[in-house]
């Protein structure tokens, strides 16, 4: 058991710098919230998808300002997406440089996209290694027999 | 007759004398026999002669004087003794009717002298009806030419026509030569020649009022003759060699509106007059008569009525008319003031949109920049951004509430809440603050004080949250109170608000709530400009009010939407003050469970929905996997869309919810297609959008595709379990934006 609360533990202090720096908000407590017996995996699932979605649309939204002539409508589109999908999971960070992304894209500031997306990567490059790092911290309490807490 | 009685011879000595005797004799008694002939024949012809007999006398009496005559023919020579017998018998028969006719004539002359006289009084009698005859008809007449000149007069409502017309039938019936109306001038000191018959053009001619003449024709209503040679009867050079002629003037009453008074007739002292000035033809020898001055009195008069009328009529005309122009100008300022209020709308929608933005991405992106590697001075310039934005942002949306207040455009959200949380909850906001300024808060909540209520929660905490924040940023020192309590009726009915008509009822109570600080202050004629917009009460620490100016407009606004009352006491500069308010609450029929004080109502609560078949359509994979799992959660039978066509095709009857990110692109369009896919209500399932669009517009475009709801981003599990229960139980949920 001492191992256990010494991973909890780890988990929680963990997690509120998290919270605190704003990589994750009020939503990402809900999510941990709906994981259940039912869907056990259910957080480590939308994150991934996340993932996915995040770095398709960075690509795209990458070539799509190399153009020449860029179509601030599709990059703009792509930007609601990402701030849709950051949203629904609680990446807070990501939602505020989307909201950002969001304004340069209607001033159809090319510079300032572009500034923002790099910003959207590094931030989702961050996010990515914490979650990573958290999931392995709840797999290791897991394995240690203990559930995971869901934090406040 | 002497008849000689001597017998000599005759013939030869008086022959020449015999003879004439002899032919006169006979030519008399020829003349004798035939008058009555003559006599009987005319009075056979005549119908009247009353005195026959005394003809017949007379008859005899000729006939008899010429018999003599006759019978003295043959006395010339020798005649006979029958001669002289009849001679002798004819004398006496003469002399005997002679004496009666005498004697009769002495009878009848005297009545044949008053047959005459009789005769004379008859024809001067009828030479005295015939004059009068004919003045009847002139006065007929006359009276006829007042009916129509009054006709004529009273025809017309225009004085120019009145006025002309009457010179012209007075003309024309009284054979003038000249007609004038003088006119008083405005100042009333001088008489004006306003109308002339003959002349054409009235030339701008004035006499004194004052004139001895006029005055003794204003001072009675008959018309009077007057001299030709006075100013107003002499127009002109006399056009006749001899005589002017007679003129006649007479004063016409001008009355006016002012004239008349409910109670009592014009004063003759205010009136004013007109004069009419007449003139018979010069050389005519014409004289004014009597019914000739009576007709121009009776013009004059009925002219001074029809004026009257007329000046009345003018006055409700033009009445008329500034009537209808000064409608003209209302409405058009009223549509003015409806285009500005629509153009100040339009703006302000524009506006709400348009500042938000940027401000959220100053706001984010300075608190991103927070965030990063800075230096000390760099922090704090990115701190004072930060601060300042928020301000802004703030500003921005008190405005943009304001406006909203003003065109009544704002509704309370009425919810039920933990009425001892929000009060705990300003609390914890304004501890901070406080005590960094070291100013004590303490909270009293009357034990009567009911833990729900149901009310606006969020304008209440702002108000309230508004009023501490002044009290603690205008004290410096001294301690702040917040009391809240139930207010019983003698309470609610303050010297202090007499507008406030409070109305206690059953399902409802009136909160009082009593902000008391010992900071700086207010002068208290500046009190009723603290809840006018942007008018700060300028203190002696003007650097520290940072107010916007508006925080309590808006809790003015919100108070009053509450059928409230706020206001304000405080003795004076440096006494401290004590904010006030009452807003009526209504009472919950259940006191439910406590709940967290910021979710929307859900008095029952469905814990899980079993079985509820969900549809959700969102194209963004993630957010459609998190709303899946919420709903999943709370123990649903979901299925999942990602395009519009999809869900048409994935949709049933056994589908209760469909739940549609309203940020898609065709959102909208699927929820018009499920309307016209399920036309009878009970079969179509509930249409709930999510989205994270705090406007009105977003909402207002929902309801118009139908949707049953609308729900703001982010939801949680306790929001998406509430909302679905109030939906299946309401059927339709519109929560806050």
């Amino acid at each position: 058991m001492d191992v256990l609360s010494q991973l909890q533990r780890q988990l929680a202090d963990f997690l509120a710098p998290l919270y605190r720096e704003g990589f994750v908000d009020d939503q990402f407590t809900q999510l941990q919230k709906l994981q259940d017996e039912s869907s056990p995996d259910f957080v480590m699932e939308v994150v991934s998808l996340f993932f996915e979605d995040c770095e398709k649309l960075v690509n795209n939204m990458a070539k799509a300002l190399e153009q020449q002539i860029v179509d601030f409508k599709q990059v703009d589109s792509h930007v609601h997406q990402l701030k849709g999908s950051s949203s629904s999971i609680g990446a807070a960070r990501i939602k505020n440089v989307c909201i950002a992304f969001k304004t340069f894209c209607e001033a159809q500031n090319r510079e300032g996209c572009l500034r923002c997306l790099q910003q959207v990567n590094h931030e989702y490059t961050q996010l990515k290694a914490n979650l990573q790092t958290l999931f392995t911290l709840e797999r290791q309490i897991v394995a240690a027999g203990g559930s995971v807490p869901a934090m406040q | 007759m002497e008849s000689c009685n001597c017998i000599e011879p005759q013939w030869p000595a008086e022959e020449l004398l015999m003879k004439y005797q002899y032919i006169s004799d006979f030519f008399i008694a020829l003349a004798y026999f035939s008058i009555p002939l003559e006599l009987i024949y005319f009075v056979k012809k005549s119908a009247v002669f009353p005195y026959r007999w005394v003809l017949v006398q007379f008859g005899a009496f000729i006939v008899l004087c010429g018999a003599t005559h006759l019978i003295n023919l043959w006395t010339f020579s020798m005649h006979s003794r029958t001669v002289a017998v009849v001679m002798t018998t004819a004398k006496v028969l003469t002399a005997a009717v002679s004496c009666a006719t005498a004697l009769m004539l002495v009878h009848i002359i005297p009545d044949l002298l008053s047959v005459k006289t009789r005769e004379l009084f008859l024809k001067n009698k009828a030479a005295e009806l015939d004059r009068e005859m004919g003045l009847i008809r002139t006065q007929e007449e006359t009276g006829r030419h007042v009916r129509m000149l009054t006709h004529e007069i009273r025809s017309t409502l225009d004085r120019h026509t009145i006025l002309k017309t009457t010179l012209v039938e007075l003309g024309r019936t009284l054979a003038l030569e000249e007609c004038t109306l003088w006119m008083p001038t405005r100042t009333g000191l001088e008489l004006q020649l306003s109308y002339t018959l003959r002349q054409p053009n009235p030339v701008e001619y004035t006499v004194p009022i004052q004139l001895p003449v006029i005055n003794q024709v204003f001072s009675s209503n008959r018309a009077m003759k007057i001299s030709p040679n006075s100013p107003v009867a002499r127009l002109r050079p006399l056009s006749g060699k001899y005589m002017p002629g007679e003129v006649v003037a007479v004063r016409v009453p001008l009355l006016h509106l002012s004239n008349f008074q409910i109670n009592d007739w014009p004063e003759l002292s205010t009136r004013r007059y007109a004069l009419m000035v007449l003139m018979l033809p010069s050389d005519s020898a014409r004289q004014w008569h009597v019914h000739e001055l009576e007709l121009v009195e009776v013009v004059a008069d009925q002219v001074a009525v029809a004026l009257s009328h007329a000046a009345i009529l003018e006055e409700s005309m033009r009445a008329r008319d500034l009537l209808m122009e000064q409608n003209v100008a209302l409405d058009h300022a009223r549509r003015e003031a409806e285009t500005a209020i629509r153009a100040r709308n339009d703006f302000l929608a524009v506006m709400n949109h348009e500042m938000r933005t940027p401000m959220h991405a100053v706001i984010a992106l300075s608190s991103l920049l927070q965030e990063t590697e800075l230096t000390p001075e760099q922090r704090l310039m990115v701190e004072t951004i930060l601060r300042s934005s928020n301000l802004l942002a703030t500003l921005i949306n008190d405005v943009l509430d304001l406006s909203r207040l003003e065109d009544g455009s704002l509704r309370l959200d009425l919810g039920s809440f933990n009425l001892h949380a929000v009060f705990k909850e300003v609390l914890n906001l304004i501890k901070p603050i406080a005590s960094v300024k070291k100013l004590p808060v303490t909270l009293n909540l009357a034990p009567d004080l009911p833990e729900y209520a149901i009310g606006d929660e969020k304008r209440l905490m702002q108000t309230i949250l508004n009023v501490v924040g002044n009290a603690v940023k205008f004290s410096k020192e001294g301690s702040i109170s917040i009391t809240a309590f139930v207010a019983k009726s003698e309470s609610l009915r303050d010297s202090r608000a007499p507008d406030f008509f409070p109305v206690p009822s059953d399902n409802h109570f009136y909160l009082r709530v009593q902000i008391k600080d010992a900071g700086q202050g207010i002068n208290p004629p500046d009190i009723p400009k603290l809840f006018t917009k942007f008018a700060h009460a300028q203190t002696l620490a003007t650097k520290n009010s940072s107010g916007s100016g508006l925080g309590l407009a808006i809790c003015k606004r919100f108070v009053n939407l509450m059928e409230g009352h706020i206001w304000i006491e405080s003795e004076g500069l440096g006494k401290g003050c004590m904010a006030i308010f009452i807003v009526k609450l209504g009472i919950p029929e259940n006191t439910s469970e406590s709940k967290n004080p910021f979710l929307p109502k859900a008095n029952h609560g469905q814990t899980t929905f079993p079985g509820l078949k969900v549809l959700v359509l969102d194209d963004n994979g993630v957010s459609r996997m998190v709303t899946k799992e919420l709903l999943v959660h709370l123990g649903c039978d979901v299925t999942t869309a990602s395009s519009r066509d999809e869900c048409l095709h994935v949709v049933s009857q056994d589908h209760k919810v469909v739940c549609m990110d309203a940020g898609m692109p065709d959102g909208f369009e699927a929820a018009v297609r499920l309307h016209e896919k399920f036309t009878k209500r009970h079969e179509r399932p509930l249409i709930v959008a999510l989205t994270g669009n705090t406007d009105k517009v977003t909402k207002e475009n929902c309801m118009r595709v139908g949707m049953d709801g609308v729900i703001l981003k982010p939801v949680s599990v306790d929001k998406m379990r509430s909302v679905l229960s109030e939906l299946l139980e309401h059927r339709v949920l519109f929560e806050a934006m």
